[in-house]
Parts: structure tokens; sequence; C-alpha cells
């Protein structure tokens, strides 16, 4: 098996940091300070984003890529994460094949009372290009801000656009790619 | 013994050794292996729960400081511990130790050297505790009530 982050406290809090950078700042590409040893096929950013997000309390849905026995046992012995068969039962979910994954629309997306309850994606994909793709706009983003991702499926961003009209529902979606990330919120619109 | 039951009594005796005891034994352990931390000794607290007089209701007895620590043996055998206090070597130490006494190839050696030498150790110093305390015992009795 392989060790967990080499500073569990400051690490963890350093990741966070680029957490809260990458929702504060929808769309805009950020770097996951990680030295990190993931076990295959996560990437360092992906990994990082598990070990700091994860714990006892969260159930995680994997998708098959990343249902590995390396990679679920080693989640479970660093942070103790349950797992949950299906999507709608997760608070988590990690996919690591997004060709394949199931649409926005099949995970938790909060209720109207609650949507604090919805369930956050990590989506490992192969490529994040910013300053062109998609524009994306809403609150966090200054006028505008253009990403293209690789390795999403054809309707991903239809799906994101109807997760954005769920609001106050809907999931929030971490995209990891090497060691950086970018977060697509349930607040972001998408367009063209 | 299954081999549960039997690495929870030695995880448990390396668990209670004293630190200098364990530091002791480990030295003579010959060619310790190529080791690295997967999870390296970290402190917190365990909530400790009891029962009154073993089938009453569960309440919390007190938190307990404990140190954990795992390890992974340069071929692949992983050791983790459990020990309560903040000593960060007596948890790495008893990992490794975890870790090797899974090894068929090194149990044996390691039991007679180490696990024990700490057992008997312990149940010398818990006898003696026993006897130290045993001239204060005090019996309670309940006369049985005239009117019942």
């Amino acid at each position: 098996m392989l060790p967990g982050l080499a500073d569990p406290t400051l690490d963890s809090q350093r990741i966070f940091r680029s957490v809260l950078e990458a929702v504060s700042r929808p769309g805009r590409i950020v770097d996951v300070p990680a030295e990190i040893q993931a076990p295959v096929p996560l990437h360092p950013a992906t990994a990082a984003l598990c070990l700091t997000l994860l714990d006892f309390d969260t159930p995680l849905w994997l998708d098959d890529a990343a249902a590995r026995p390396e990679v679920v046992e080693w989640l479970k012995f660093h942070c103790s994460v349950p797992l949950a068969a299906e999507p709608a039962a997760a608070h988590f979910a990690l996919v690591a094949d997004p060709e394949r994954m199931p649409p926005l629309s099949a995970f938790n997306p909060g209720t109207a009372e609650h949507p604090e309850r919805s369930a956050t994606l990590i989506v490992q994909v192969r490529a994040i290009i910013g300053g062109t793709g998609r524009r994306l706009s809403g609150p966090g983003i200054a006028d505008e801000v253009r990403l293209d991702v690789s390795g999403v499926p054809e309707p991903f961003w239809a799906w994101a656009c109807d997760n954005h009209a769920r609001f106050p529902r809907g999931v929030d979606v971490f995209m990891s790619a090497g060691r950086v990330m970018a977060a697509l919120l349930r607040t972001t619109r998408v367009g063209d | 013994m299954s081999s549960t039951a039997a690495r929870q009594r030695w995880m448990s005796i390396l668990a209670q050794a004293s630190p200098v005891e364990l530091e002791g034994r480990w030295r003579e352990v010959s060619a310790p292996p190529r080791h690295r931390l997967l999870r390296r000794p970290e402190t917190g607290l365990v909530m400790v729960r009891g029962r009154a007089g073993g089938t009453g209701a569960r309440f919390n007895v007190g938190e307990v400081t404990v140190t954990r620590c795992a390890v992974e043996l340069e071929g692949g055998g992983v050791g983790v511990a459990y020990v309560r206090g903040r000593d960060q070597r007596h948890a790495e130490l008893a990992a490794l130790l975890d870790a090797l006494l899974q090894d068929p190839a090194r149990h044996d050696d390691l039991e007679q050297a180490v696990v024990i030498p700490l057992a008997e150790a312990q149940a010398a110093r818990r006898r003696a505790a026993a006897e130290r305390v045993a001239p204060s015992r005090v019996e309670f009795f309940t006369m049985v009530r005239g009117d019942e």
C-alpha cells in the first residue's frame, strides 16, 4: 500500500486552501499543492482532493475505473471512508473514467430545505485548458472565463446546464488532471 | 488460536509494554528490516466506554490519549499499532514488530525474543500490584433484612 500525505495536518490544510480558491473562482485552474504517490489510476490532484475531503462521515461512490482494489484499500486506510453502492447515496463521488460516467442528475442534489446535503463530484479528466472552450459565468467569475476540458463525454455540458437550472439544488464538481483542478459549481452558468 | 486472536494477543502485549523495555528488546532483533511509514505516529483521543457492573447501560468513562502508527516493510507486510500515551517511538516499534510477527519466517524467533519476555514482565507487574493492594481489600456484605 502507498503512504498518504507526508504531513497530514499541514498538507491537508494547504490542499483545502486550494479547494477554497477553486470554489470561490469557478472555472479557474488551481494548483493542488501535494507531493503524493497516488495509486493507479488516480492523478496527484485527484488523490490529494480525496485525502483532504473524505472521512468516515462521507459515503463515497467510485466508478468502475476508480474502484480498483488498491484504490479502495488506500482510501479506506487513509480516510476511513465508507463506500456507497449507488451514486444517489453518496456524499462524494470519484470518477476516473468520465467517458462512462452517469449523468450529473444521478447524484444527490440535496433538498430545497437542505441544498447543502448534495453530492460533490471529483471527476478526473485528461486535461483542463484555460482561455479556450466553454464560456462560464456566474458568482465568483468577473464577466466570463473560458474553460476546455478534455475527456468529458459529449452531453457533460448539457448536464452542467441542467444542474445549474436546478439551483439551489444540484451537485458541485471538481475536475482534476495531473496536479491541477478547477471547480464547476451549480451556480456556474455554462455558455457555448 | 485463530490468527486474528494470536495477532490481537501480541498487539496487546506490545502496546502495554513499557517503551524502555520494548526499545531494549528491539535492539536484540537481528537484521531490522527497511520500512516506510504508511501513517506516521500521530496522537489523538479515544473515548473509552464502559458498562456499570459489566452489564449495565453504556456510559462514557473518559477520553484516553492514544498514539497510532502504521508501517510497511520492504517486502510488503503491513503492521499497525495503537498505544496508550504519546510516545511516538513506542507506536512505531510496536507497528514494526506487528508487521514482522506476521511473517511466518520470523514469527517464532520474535515470539521467543520479544513477545514472551514482555508478556512475562507485564504479568509480574500485575501480580506485584495485586499483592500490594490485597491487604487493604474490603469485602462488602448486605445483611438479610428482618422483614424479608
